[in-house]
């Protein structure tokens, strides 16, 4: 069942750029992308309890980076872009991180908040390097001779690097370090009483999903080919935080179901920008009312990781 | 093996633990008793790190315990239980049983993350380790149930099996009888002489069910208000005159 549904489900994928109009080829690369943000957060809030509402502002280093990299040295194959955009990233998630090792809950959700608002900042005022509020056109993504201009090419780079990192988590989440992170959340007395070195492994998840959010804000870049700031604000980190809450804390598979429903949904709503918010709170309320593990508790055995 | 000497702390002006001397020999069971209240599990939060005394030491064939942080402490063979059960409720016991084994993995991240064929190997190995801990417990039938939804009893087997899974060299078990049946309690003794007796651990046992204690262990320290009021065999302690009062004398209070 598993393996005929992900056969199915990858030939599907491959195909797509055939089978639909442009314009979902493009609304699909915005689902992988938000999905690779979608399973950092999770890494970080829903495997080790620790909640964050700034990962627009990882986002936004990792498009930045990207972006400003491929115009100063545009020599550089958009593989080892993305990597340097989730490494530097991970630096500030670092650089973040530590400081806020002690703190929990709400505080460490009003820290990260701030991380978010600061980041928007420093990308309005560092001007020279960032273009402040006007913004950068991100130049054509190139892999050795392939330039990636089409929505379709765009796609297969996102889709790739997607899959790649999905089966990343899958794995780390299969094996010892996420069950460590999980152990974590349930019982930190527990855990350390069963060697796991909490400051460590706290600092890793943070590490590991700002690089997550970090390289997905390179895709995102090159994507839509245009960012600025205020593409980052702090409505972008609540989308995030509803994507996991709505897919499942705590489940890989649920984070990109997460991502697909509200990054459609969003898409959907367009027309009616100013019903976002209610809408939004309403489903998030609805969720943690009647569907507290998400959608992943809904889904079917065989999708779940646990074996 | 372990040695615990003029341990005294406080919480808020309460002496919890007053100059409080024992010494463990190794391949020993080795039983706290004392009334609610006493400090045994403060005993235990100190040996395991959570709890830092005011004063005292404790050892650990030979090494300073007090200078390790708790995770650095359980990788020097050291594994425990909690009184009031501390299982990762929303994972599977066999996850348990796997967290248990953390610090003897080998699968770091990166390894992990790549998906190396040694770190399934290595995986599998556990797997089936881990499987046969639940079944020395009684949990074999158990192995994809969440722990949060077992009975206390289960729990409390669950977490000597997460114990155990970190082959240690010395095993705290706070209450481990509390909410098992006499029949669970009999099967629970003949664990602990097995641990000692095949596996040649040392054990230190906080346990009120009398008929464990004096069952099992080759030597008992009763503690009351944080201070030693007696030690020494079972039969020695159940005659001593001090360890009859502070028992009646608790109880009636
Ligand atoms: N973290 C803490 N903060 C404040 N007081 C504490 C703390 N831990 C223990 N105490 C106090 O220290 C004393 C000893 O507690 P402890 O839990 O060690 O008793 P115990 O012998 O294990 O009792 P029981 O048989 O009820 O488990 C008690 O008075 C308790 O209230
Ligand atoms: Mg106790």
């Amino acid at each position: 069942m598993r393996r005929a549904a992900l056969g199915a489900g990858s030939a599907l994928l491959l195909l797509w750029p055939f089978l639909v109009p442009r314009y979902f080829v493009f609304l699909t690369s915005l689902v992988v992308v938000n999905a690779i943000v979608a399973i950092g957060l999770n890494l970080l809030s829903g495997y080790t309890n620790q909640l964050s509402f700034g990962h627009a502002g990882f986002f936004a280093v990792g498009a930045y980076v990207a972006a400003v990299l491929t115009l100063r040295a545009p020599g550089v194959p958009v593989v080892a872009t993305l990597v340097l955009a989730g490494l530097a990233t991970a630096l500030v998630g670092l650089a973040l991180g530590i400081p806020c090792l002690r703190l929990e809950g709400l505080y460490l959700a009003m820290a990260t908040l701030a991380f978010g608002f600061v980041v928007v900042e420093a990308i309005q005022n560092l001007d020279w390097l960032t273009r402040g509020n006007d913004g950068v056109a991100v130049p054509t993504a190139h892999l050795g001779p392939l330039a990636l201009a089409s929505d379709a090419a765009k796609y297969y780079l996102v889709l790739g690097v997607g899959a790649l990192m999905v089966a990343a988590a899958v794995n780390i989440t299969r094996t010892r370090t996420g069950r460590a992170l999980l152990a974590i959340r349930e019982s930190e007395i527990a855990a350390q009483a069963s060697g796991v070195h909490l400051a460590a492994y706290r600092t890793l998840a943070f590490a590991v999903s700002a690089f997550y959010t970090g390289v997905a804000g390179g895709l995102f870049a090159f994507v839509v080919g245009f960012i600025s700031p205020d593409a980052f604000d702090v409505f972008l980190s609540v989308d995030f935080v509803a994507m996991i809450i709505i897919g499942g804390l705590g489940s890989i598979p649920g984070s990109v179901v997460g991502a697909a429903v509200i990054t459609l949904l969003y898409d959907w709503l367009a027309a009616f920008q100013n019903y976002r918010p209610l809408l939004f709170g309403l489903i998030l309320i609805g969720c943690m009312l009647f569907m507290p593990g998400g959608i992943a508790s809904r889904m079917p055995k065989w999708t779940q990781q646990a074996q | 093996m372990l040695s615990v000497e003029d341990l005294s702390i406080s919480f808020g002006g309460l002496a919890a633990l007053g100059a409080l001397s024992f010494e463990v020999a190794e391949r020993e069971i080795f039983a706290l008793i004392g009334p609610n209240g006493a400090g045994k599990s403060t005993v235990f939060n100190i040996v395991t790190g959570l709890y830092r005394p005011s004063a005292g030491r404790v050892r650990f064939r030979g090494e300073d315990l007090l200078a390790l942080a708790p995770h650095r402490i359980a990788r020097r063979g050291i594994a425990r239980t909690f009184q009031n059960t501390e299982v990762f409720r929303q994972l599977t016991t066999l996850d348990n049983v796997l967290i248990g084994r953390h610090a003897l993995l080998r699968a770091g991240f990166l390894r992990g993350a790549l998906g190396l064929p040694a770190v399934w190997r290595e995986e599998a190995a556990a797997r089936a380790g881990a499987r046969a801990l639940l079944a020395r417990v009684g949990l074999a039938d158990a192995a994809g149930v969440q722990a949060g939804s077992l009975p206390l009893g289960a729990q409390k087997r669950l977490e000597i099996a997460r114990a155990l899974a970190a082959e240690p060299k010395l095993l705290l078990l706070d209450e481990p009888a509390g909410g098992l049946n006499p029949t669970e309690t009999q099967t629970l003794m003949e664990l602990i002489r097995g641990l000692r007796d095949a596996e040649g651990l040392t054990v230190l046992v906080v346990e009120h069910d009398m008929e464990l204690v004096m069952g099992i262990s080759d030597r008992v320290v009763v503690l009351n208000y944080g201070r030693k009021i007696s030690s020494g065999s079972p039969r020695e302690i159940a005659a001593d005159p001090a360890v009859i009062e502070a028992y009646l004398g608790s109880e009636e209070a």
